[in-house]
């Protein structure tokens, strides 16, 4: 790198190189049509070419790479999850992520923080200590904390909380990271691109064909094009796409909403979450503390702001952080989740045949983009369900064989 | 939408209300699967959805036509028109 600053520093301009070209025309025919350009869309174009050598692949994006919700989530990673299941599939993707600045060659800026998620009541407490023997059982580095390793790790936190709900101890995930969204669909879609999968922005997906019940091709607003297998990876836009061919899914849209402060000195090195308190906080390499909160209370597909949210959430945040009371809020907005009802995504094959899903990501799908992506490129190769996301099949809802990940999601709902 | 404009008490902020969901009327008698799709499955998709409200203060229910592209009350429904008998 710093070569690279010299040679570039010293010439007057430059052509950095794309990482993938201007749009071409579509071709009239695939093997593989990913419904998505986001982080989720890029991994499993990026894995269907690199391990199971499948390239006739098109990736469809209405709007542009990592646009939607891959752009607008708060970056982190972690895999102190409730369920077994939930457990194995989330600390496969935080493996993967640990190397993908290698794979990608490509800085992610993955920064490993420690994740503390408060208890302030006791049975927050028990769900920790729950949580800490399924994830300690599975080989995870999880652990409950008292008030002293909380006041030592996050020195600038009123563990009292101004009086009102004292925090009793926390869910100390180590491992717990935040990495650059952006670059992580970015690289993927460059490793993509290179191995031969064509990317089309501002293509949108107007209609599915069907011939009996198997997908023969996708309507968009370029023109027909003809293909064995569909994955729908849209997160928020799921629903549009279920509708086109009639299937009926349990997913809610939601908007989640998130702000950043003005950038200030780096003085935590942590990643802070409250249940209680439905809010959570990280800062960025760039000194903007990035916060977050619960999901709207209804239903709605739009990626408004509100003023109700940052009022809600700041009136918590300066309870935990009284000083930030002094720094203003810089930038605020939403994205679209795609909510189940037991918090767990719905993966894999659809009773249509060669119509596959990547959906119901709600609050919990970045973290989830390695091994969604290496998932669903197997589960594409193979015509079968990855054995890891077998228990996240739609028909679990039928089967009412349920992955109750509620208690494990971030903030409360 | 930040104020609801209710036939009945008027204009009240929404933080008054809780979202209790889609209106749904469940199968009678029906296979598990038409009752696994009534339990889990939802509308979804954008357009017009018919919804639970309740009024906190009056702990009062009410029924809306909600545009979830918009977020525009089109009207407050009868609860006539989504009462069913439960058979004895």
């Amino acid at each position: 790198m710093p070569w690279r600053l010299l040679k570039y520093g010293l010439k007057s301009s430059h052509d950095e190189p794309r990482f993938f070209p201007e749009s071409r025309p579509l071709k009239s025919h695939y093997d593989v049509v990913i419904i998505g350009g986001g982080g989720h869309g890029m991994a499993c174009a990026y894995y269907l070419a690199k391990e199971h050598g499948i390239t006739n692949v098109a990736v469809l994006e209405q709007g542009y790479i990592g646009g939607g919700n891959t752009g607008r989530n708060t970056t982190i990673v972690r895999s102190n999850y409730l369920t077994p299941e939930g457990v194995k599939f989330y600390d496969t993707s935080l493996k993967l992520f640990e190397d993908l600045s290698d794979d990608f060659d490509l800085n992610i800026f993955y920064s490993t923080r420690g994740h503390f998620t408060l208890a302030h009541t006791d049975s927050a407490l028990r769900t920790m200590r729950w949580r800490a023997e399924v994830n300690k059982h599975h080989g995870i580095d999880s652990e409950v904390v008292d008030r002293d390793f909380i006041a030592k790790e996050v020195p600038y936190m009123d563990l009292d909380c101004a009086g009102h709900s004292p925090v009793m101890g926390a869910l100390y995930h180590a491992p717990g990271a935040v990495a650059r969204h952006d670059a992580v669909a970015w690289g993927y879609a460059r490793g993509a691109y290179n191995r031969g999968v064509e990317i089309h922005q501002r293509t949108r997906v107007t209609g599915i064909r069907t011939q009996g019940d198997k997908v023969t091709g996708v309507e968009t607003d370029r023109g027909f094009v003809s293909c064995n297998k569909v994955v729908s990876m849209v997160a928020g836009s799921t629903p549009r796409i279920t509708s086109m061919l009639g299937l009926d899914t349990p997913i809610e849209i939601f908007p989640l909403q998130a702000c950043v402060s003005e950038p200030v000195k780096p003085f935590m090195d942590t990643i802070v979450v409250s249940g209680s308190l439905h809010v959570y906080v990280s800062q960025s390499s760039r000194g903007e503390m990035v916060m977050g909160a619960s999901v709207d209370p209804s239903v709605l597909h739009s990626t408004r702001s509100s003023f109700d949210f940052v009022e809600g959430l700041t009136d918590k945040m300066i309870d935990l952080f009284p000083f930030m009371s002094r720094m203003k809020v810089m930038r605020q907005w939403a994205g679209m989740s795609d909510i189940t009802p037991d918090f767990a995504p719905i993966m894999g094959k659809t009773p249509i045949e060669g119509f596959y899903l990547d959906a119901g990501w709600g609050t919990w799908g970045f973290k989830a983009t390695p091994v969604s992506g290496k998932t669903m490129a197997w589960t594409l190769a193979n015509d079968r369900n990855h054995e890891l996301i077998e228990p996240f099949r739609l028909s679990r809802f039928t089967d009412f064989d349920l992955v109750g990940e509620k208690g494990a999601a971030s903030v409360g709902h | 939408m930040k104020v609801f404009d209710c036939p009945v008490i008027g204009r009240r902020p929404i933080s008054e209300f809780d979202y209790v969901g889609e209106v749904r009327k469940p199968p009678m008698d029906a296979d598990e699967a038409s009752w696994a799709a009534y339990v889990f499955n939802r509308q979804g998709a954008p357009g017009l959805l018919r919804e639970w409200w309740y009024h906190r203060p009056t702990g009062r229910w009410y029924v809306m036509e909600r545009d979830t592209l918009k977020d525009e009350v089109v009207r407050f429904i009868d609860l006539e028109e989504v009462r069913y008998d439960i058979p004895a």
